[in-house]
């Protein structure tokens, strides 16, 4: 069966409205092993990306006409185990416990097929309804590895499916298979753990079970979660009869001393013996030459090429970037060039003036996120979903280290270059509080699009492209120092790094899309409601002439620090809203696009200096507000005004001596 | 081996214990010896061949003299738990005496202090990690049945452990145990890293970088930090 008439043929089907049935399905397993590209495949344009409730995880949800199926899909997180430690994973025990979905159907890369099943253990433990399917079934045969499908059923009892998801292949039988468990429900079957330990879940399973407690979870699951100590499930079994807890602790203090482990040590163990056990008796393995991925990954993690290739990577992805960019927005420019520049307008009525204002930051919007922000983020995807950028990660650990960091901290520092938005959005990643808000603050100080055309406008067009690469060059030394100063001064310790090293792999564009569309969206979410009332407002102030007064009161600082002429205390609050606003207004307050006439070199790098360093914008503090509270907001705010006024000043007083 | 001697290794052991070499102010700031005194006697202990001294890069440890440090910080640490656990002596206290009874706590008493202690693994007024003994044993499981066979047999399986920061590239070990808070633990428990794991070095990051670590068929990258906390046993 080839791919195309595989899926062609589940879209295809006309739906019998008279007998349409309803199926829930869920997609679980490991980080990175297809699911998004099965999901995408499955569902199409058809999804629904938004929070699970009261929680910042992602929850994606797509729907699926099949034969006389109507069939929602739901793309739980990637997730390696369902301990307590994260967000993702409690979100999605919880999610197959209580919701209690028709199938899940859980998603394993065939070619690491025991880390793989220790997590679908797990979903047996849970006696989900589950269907298995082995994703990349080609590069586990590349790798030499010949997987037995009926033994694997066997040995689970449950449904095999093979997929290559990113050709389709699979996934018609993928969803019968699935319609078959829900309809049929057949009976789990137990894996039996080492006597040792399966005594003692049994004894707790009969404790659970003499007396009818309403848990949602089943009984032999939260015997393994107690002997486990999970805090969650101690504490909802504790609540109803803290007798069973203290047999577990009894119990687990008992297996504990025998094997000189801790007792979820021990459950952990058993659970990869008989991975361990199954995956020898399914796989063949035939020996293999040295892969392209593997010689990939050889010269990505060595310690010269390796270097060399992280920088090239992030240097590549900012030209790029530049480039792009500059060509989209000259594109966009010119067809939006009849409505005129956009600058502030102190005649006509004052709905006239809102409107413009309105309008105004509509376009700027428009002219940032389609040139800039959307080439940033599909590089970024593609370097993210083929692997590369792990490695970079991982040469760059150490030097993150400096900072209080670790080498995962990279990609939201990365994404920081686009826009602080979705980079502030993506500290997720990071482990504990401590790490999201040093990223957070580090963030706030990489320039990001709308940065880069403030300096690329003030000095790169009239001072040189160098002058503008020298900004940049010392904006990264600067997020180094102050990443050193902001480690010493927050409480607490840096956690070490544990990251997955996937094998390379060809980038799926509809996982990339989707990406970029993610982190767009949440820009155009973000910024353009505040784009477009502070633009309003910023006009109504401008028209009513409140501006001039307080950039008066700026004096001292713009004028006798900074040695900026007056007027830039307006273009600096014209800012706060919108980075990018200081050049455009610039530009309509003297009258001129040739800056060079009003402004002095000196006073142009400050200014550009000054821009790229002082308060983020409304935006951005909004998230911070969002993700980290009042006080962190406000302290990382003025963090950032004291650095470029500081900057700033010795900026000028050390050009004045150069020019 | 004079007490002395003892005292300056455990010293420059514990302030190297993040990689980077031990400075003389640092060490003279530790033991409370002036500056002088301590150049002094960091030139003849590395004439010794227990450590390695340079006036400007500082002071590292030998493998000979690491492992005297080693067994003295095991010791200590040991002492500090029967003192703090057992004896009921203050947590601020401990330390001091720690100090003192080390020096002639013989290697069997060590032996035995562990066993009695039911084998812990950080020390109780700074959660310092207790190094691991360096009997060849699987988990300390089987030192309780070897020790029922006679403490010689226990002797006779003597064998170094090592944390995977100090293996080369392409060496592989077994794992025997890891030390760490629940939440690490948990998670390299997760992806597989489970006592009895077979695993290999595939990758060391230079600059004391992260190493990967190539486990059940999957790759793990791993911070040095927690990457000492992992304890294998070398295959032969």
């Amino acid at each position: 069966m080839n791919c195309l008439s595989d899926y062609s043929e589940i879209s295809k089907k006309t739906v019998d409205k008279t007998d349409v049935r309803k199926l829930t399905i869920a997609l679980a397993g490991n980080a990175n092993v297809g699911k998004s590209v099965i999901f995408n495949q499955l569902t199409g344009s058809n999804q629904i990306i938004g929070n699970w409730p009261g929680k910042t995880v992602d929850r994606a949800q797509g729907n699926l006409s099949f034969e006389n199926y109507n069939i929602s899909i739901i793309d739980l997180p990637g997730i390696y185990s369902f301990s307590t430690f994260s967000l993702e994973e409690i979100v999605s025990r919880e999610y197959v416990a209580k919701e209690k979905p028709d199938v899940v159907i859980n998603v394993l890369d065939a070619s690491v097929l025991e880390r793989n099943l220790f997590f679908t253990l797990q979903l047996i433990e849970m006696e989900a309804p589950l269907v298995l399917c082995l994703n990349q079934i080609d590069v586990a045969n590349k790798k030499g590895m010949i997987i037995n499908k009926e033994i694997l059923e066997r040995a689970l009892g449950v449904p095999v499916v093979f997929t290559i998801a990113t050709r389709g292949e699979g996934l018609y039988e993928l969803i019968k298979s699935a319609i078959n468990v829900a309809i049929s429900k057949p009976k789990s079957k137990k894996i039996k753990y080492h006597a040792d330990l399966e005594i003692r879940i049994q004894e707790l399973v009969n404790m659970i079970g003499t007396k009818k407690f309403d848990f949602k979870y089943p009984p032999r699951w939260i015997a393994i979660k107690l002997l486990e100590a999970d805090k969650e499930i101690i504490k909802l079994v504790s609540s109803k009869s803290p007798k069973i807890v203290e047999a577990s602790y009894i119990l687990s203090q008992k297996l504990s001393i025998k094997y000189d482990e801790p007792c979820f040590s021990i459950v952990a163990s058993e659970r990869y013996a008989r991975a361990s056990m199954i995956t020898s008796s399914v796989i063949t393995q035939k020996e293999v030459k040295r892969s392209l991925s593997e010689k990939l990954d050889w010269v990505t993690t060595h310690k010269v090429f390796g270097y060399l290739i992280a920088i090239g990577v992030i240097a590549g992805l900012l030209l790029w970037t530049f480039i792009v960019g500059d060509f989209l927005s000259g594109l966009i420019s010119d067809a939006l060039s009849f409505i005129g520049p956009v600058d502030p307008d102190a005649s006509g009525s004052i709905i006239g003036i809102i409107w413009n204002g309105i309008f105004g930051g509509f376009v700027a919007g428009l002219t940032l996120v389609i040139p800039f922000v959307i080439p940033f983020y599909f590089l970024l995807a593609m370097i993210e979903d083929s692997g590369i950028l792990t490695r970079v990660a991982f040469m760059m650990d150490s030097a993150m280290h400096k900072i209080g960091l670790h080498g995962k901290a990279l990609i939201p520092l990365i994404l920081g270059y686009g826009c602080s938005i979705p980079a502030i959005h993506s500290c997720k990643i990071m482990e504990s509080r401590r790490e999201r808000l040093l990223a957070a603050f580090l963030i706030t100080f990489a320039p990001c699009a709308a940065r880069t055309l403030v300096i690329i406008g003030l000095v790169g067009a009239f001072i040189g492209i160098n002058w503008a690469l020298l900004l940049y060059g010392i904006n990264l030394i600067l997020i180094f120092i102050l990443g050193r100063i902001a480690m010493k001064v927050v409480p607490g310790e840096s956690t070490g790094l544990i990251m997955e090293m996937h094998s390379f792999k060809v980038p799926s564009l509809s996982v990339v899309g989707k990406q970029t569309w993610a982190r767009t969206k949440s820009i155009i979410y973000m910024v353009f409601p505040v784009y477009i009332i502070g633009s309003a407002l910023i006009q109504v102030l401008y028209a009513l002439d409140i501006l001039t007064p307080i950039s008066n009161v700026m004096y001292p600082i713009t004028v006798l620090w900074l040695g900026l002429p007056v007027a830039t205390g307006i273009l600096l609050i014209l800012g706060v809203v919108r980075k990018e606003f200081i050049l455009v207004g610039a530009v309509a307050l003297f009258g001129t696009t040739n800056l060079i006439e009003v402004f002095t070199p000196v006073q142009l790098i400050t200014l550009a200096m000054v821009a790229m360093l002082y308060i983020p914008c409304i935006s951005t503090i909004v998230i911070l507000i969002r993700e980290f509270g009042w006080k962190a907001a406000t302290t990382i705010s003025l963090a950032n005004v004291i650095t470029a006024i500081i900057v700033g000043g010795l900026t000028y007083r050390i050009l004045t001596l150069i020019f | 081996m004079t007490k002395s001697i003892e005292d300056y290794l455990k010293a420059v052991y514990e302030l190297t214990l993040d990689g980077k070499a031990a400075t003389t102010t640092e060490i003279s700031k530790a033991l409370n010896i002036s500056p002088a005194s301590v150049t002094e006697m960091l030139k003849k202990l590395s004439e010794r061949k227990y450590l390695e001294y340079s006036p400007y890069h500082g002071t590292t440890l030998t493998k000979k003299g690491s492992k005297i440090a080693e067994k003295m910080a095991r010791k200590h640490r040991l002492l500090e738990r029967f003192l703090y656990d057992i004896l009921k002596i203050d947590k601020i206290k401990v330390h001091e005496q720690a100090c003192e009874m080390e020096h002639s706590l013989s290697d069997d008493a060590e032996e035995s202090l562990c066993r009695f202690l039911k084998y812990p693994d950080s020390c109780p007024d700074d959660g310092k990690i207790i190094p691991p003994c360096d009997l060849k044993i699987d988990s300390c499981a089987d030192c309780i049945s070897l020790h029922n066979k006679g403490l010689e047999e226990v002797g006779k399986n003597k064998q170094n452990l090592v944390s995977i920061n100090k293996l080369k590239d392409g060496q592989n070990g077994k794992i025997s145990f890891i030390r760490g808070g629940h939440k690490v633990l948990q998670r390299l428990l997760d992806l597989g890293l489970t006592p009895g794991t077979k695993i290999t070095v595939t990758r060391i990051a230079p600059l004391n970088g992260p190493i990967v670590v190539s486990v059940r068929s999957s790759k793990l990258a791993i911070g040095k930090g927690i990457a000492s906390k992992v304890f294998v046993e070398l295959e032969n």
